[in-house]
């Protein structure tokens, strides 16, 4: 019987494999960044071990990061909050107390550590890679098997060089035909949540397949992967081909001259086999799939743009129906509304979802000689990496953006989780290009529409959701 | 890790599906450096009324008297009954560590979110997994009866109810016997150093590139 792409991924870092079901995984890579990773330098101390492997490391701090120049300009000293910067501060330390690379914050290589990561090519495809933080299964888009961990996990890797893990089941979500224009990663990533649940994939690796994905770009890729973790898989996955070569040749760490032959022929054997079984299968028809906006308080409470927001009367439980209800009450929203009726008052363009040169060549697109509506009180854009911002603005899309009326930010996670200053006020609505709309999730009562970046700059133009098609069309 | 075999503890409800760790313990909270004092902010939105801030005293904030877990009935509980998808979300190892912190030492719902479940098991806090249907007689049980507590015993894998019901439930053998002895899993991990050591040097083989120094 054939193997999937986890199969082989899972097999060839196998340390052990125990009778109790478990199995030694080993980690080819670690992302680290400030926040889950000092309790894991601590536990390290305390108990008196070393790394394992240095090199398997490489640290960035990203998620409590200024976005703002002239705080970004005065280094650590200008991070203003105290807890932050001991944080920060924390990491730099630890990093360098053993000695492990880190990609520090004014460098231009800084950025979201899933930006981050496969930009500088610290993640390649078949490697096992690892991240405190859940939207490292991004890095699956490489055809490497990648999840997110816990801190105490974290200090695992550290210590041990791998990962105490049982074996996921398959789950495949093919997504056929082509998609249509102004249709993107984000909303095939959104029509599967959608259509799965937030934990239709737990316990699951979902390798996503189908001519629609591989007619996905590198980003497009990442986002779909990216989200997977938003269906409750820990791991996406996206097959090896011509375009992932391509995109990982062009990396500062990919391998060289011999080393890069010996890498692209094991690299090529990264796909499931034409006769491997998955545990579940899912298909979805790409055409069929249109902008998606989500209305709710979980990013499964998805609809089309030209969909409406739920009544609590369509549920069929009890518990879903409470669901809708909160939901509904949080977001401020009626039953039955139609999407494009709904209007936010901050765009936030950025996130490891969606804040790489695809994304913000996208929405650039969108804005080109527009201004924001009046009813937007703030629109952040925040590209993920240095790197990122550095070719936009080679592009003139900064100019673009500012035009329009939008703040060009540096690079971190800012309002996707909304540690740092980049946070809504309680009531306040955003078009959002992150990945959850959790209660609280972008600042204390705030209300978060999850959109791709097209989504969110024709939202931003019209002043409420709209198709994106119609946006450029006109523009036609 | 601190050992988990027999808890005897009164059960208090967190009434929904699909709770998510930003839920448990908002995004503020995560520029600690530290793994304890978490537990003043558990439910931090749901639990005050007004917005929380890291390292400041929660006893004089305003309390959301509509939330169960503020009633009186439920002060001293244990064991946290809730329902699908518990802990879905972010990777946040502070989610355990504050439901810990407020005094937390059980979870019971129909499913955890894997992250979540896996973290709980490397802080001597149990998930415990039961049938919906069981799940939702619990809840009648428990708001039936105030004082409504309930008996875990890891080792045989089974609830006692008040009633003297026994319910069983499964957990998978390498987490319960690190829970029932309280084992530091890398010290285990470490007894294998001479096989990873081996692997180590077979993967390098096959994949040298892996291996290699990442000068920034």
């Amino acid at each position: 019987m054939g193997k999937t792409l986890y199969d082989k991924l899972w097999e060839s870092h196998l340390v052990e494999a125990r009778d109790d079901g478990t199995a030694l995984i080993y980690i080819d890579r670690q992302l680290l960044h400030e926040v889950t990773s000092p309790q894991a330098f601590e536990g390290l101390r305390l108990a008196g071990r070393q790394p394992w492997r240095i090199s398997a490391n490489i640290a960035v701090p990203d998620h409590n990061v200024s976005t703002k120049a002239k705080e970004r300009a005065q280094g650590l000293a200008g991070v203003k909050d105290q807890v932050s910067r001991i944080q920060l501060q924390t990491l730099d330390d630890n990093c360098a107390e053993y000695q492990i690379p880190e990609i520090p914050l004014n460098d231009v290589r800084q950025g979201i550590v899933h930006v981050m990561g496969p930009e500088q090519g610290a993640t390649l495809p078949g490697m096992t890679i690892v991240c405190g933080d859940s939207h490292t299964s991004t890095h699956g888009a490489m055809a490497a098997l990648a999840h997110g961990i816990g801190t105490s996990e974290v200090e695992h890797v550290l210590a041990t060089g791998c990962l105490i893990q049982r074996k996921m089941k398959n789950f495949r979500v093919s997504v056929e035909g082509e998609l249509p224009v102004g249709v993107t990663g984000k909303d095939i990533a959104l029509a599967i949540v959608g259509e799965i649940g937030t934990a239709g994939g737990t316990g699951c690796a979902i390798e996503f397949a189908g001519s629609a994905v591989r007619g996905l770009t590198m980003e497009g890729r990442m986002t779909l992967c990216n989200m997977a973790i938003e269906a409750g898989a820990r791991a996406g996955l996206v097959a090896v081909d011509d375009r992932t070569l391509r995109y990982v040749s062009q990396t500062p760490f990919a391998p060289r001259d011999a080393q890069w032959d010996q890498a692209e022929t094991y690299w090529r054997t990264l796909h499931s086999d034409t006769d491997a079984v998955f545990d579940r299968e899912v298909v979805l028809d790409a055409p069929a799939i249109q902008p998606q906006v989500t209305w709710g308080t979980s990013p499964e409470m998805v609809t089309a743009i030209s969909g409406r927001v739920p009544r609590p009367e369509e549920m069929e439980t009890d518990t879903a129906r409470q669901g809708l209800e909160r939901a509904l009450s949080y977001m401020g929203l009626e039953p039955g509304m139609p999407i494009t009726d709904i209007r936010p008052d901050v765009i936030f363009i950025g996130s490891c979802t969606n804040s790489r040169i695809e994304d913000m060549r996208a929405a650039a697109a969108v804005l080109k000689g527009k201004r924001v509506a009046a009813n937007i009180t703030q629109a952040l854009v925040v590209p993920g990496s240095g790197l990122v911002k550095k070719q936009a603005e080679a592009e003139g899309l900064d100019q673009i953006f500012k035009d329009a009326g939008m703040e060009w930010r540096e690079p971190g996670c800012s309002m996707c989780l909304a540690m740092n200053a980049d946070k809504l006020e309680p009531g306040q609505r955003c078009a959002s290009t992150s990945n959850r709309n959790f209660e609280g999730r972008q600042g204390f009562g705030g209300r978060t529409h999850l959109v791709s970046p097209a989504m969110a700059a024709a939202a931003a133009v019209a002043g409420h959701f709209t198709d994106v098609r119609d946006v450029m069309e006109a523009r036609l | 890790m601190r050992a988990f075999q027999r808890l005897e503890g009164l059960v208090a409800p967190m009434d929904r599906a699909n709770v998510d760790t930003d839920l448990i313990i908002p995004k503020q909270f995560l520029k600690s450096i530290r793994r304890t004092g978490f537990g003043p902010n558990l439910f931090d939105e749901l639990r005050y009324l007004d917005e929380g801030q890291p390292d400041s005293d929660c006893s004089g904030r305003p309390l959301n008297t509509d939330f169960p877990l503020n009633f009186p009935r439920y002060e001293g509980a244990s064991i946290l009954l809730t329902r699908e998808n518990f802990g879905c979300g972010s990777s946040r190892e502070h989610a355990p560590w504050a439901l810990d912190g407020a005094g937390f030492r059980a979870v019971i719902a129909p499913s955890f979110a894997d992250i979540f479940r896996s973290n709980c098991f490397k802080n001597g806090l149990l998930p415990v997994v039961l049938e919906a249907e069981r799940v939702e007689q619990l809840f009648a049980q428990m708001y039936e009866t105030e004082g409504f507590s309930l008996v875990i015993d890891l080792e045989q894998q089974i609830i006692e109810t008040p009633d003297g019901e026994t319910i069983s439930f499964e957990t998978e053998d390498f987490g319960r016997n690190c829970l029932l002895k309280g084992l530091d899993d890398i010290g285990i991990t470490l007894q294998n150093e001479a096989v990873i050591r081996d692997f180590e040097r077979q993967h390098q083989a096959r994949c040298p590139w892996v291996f290699e120094t990442l000068e920034v």
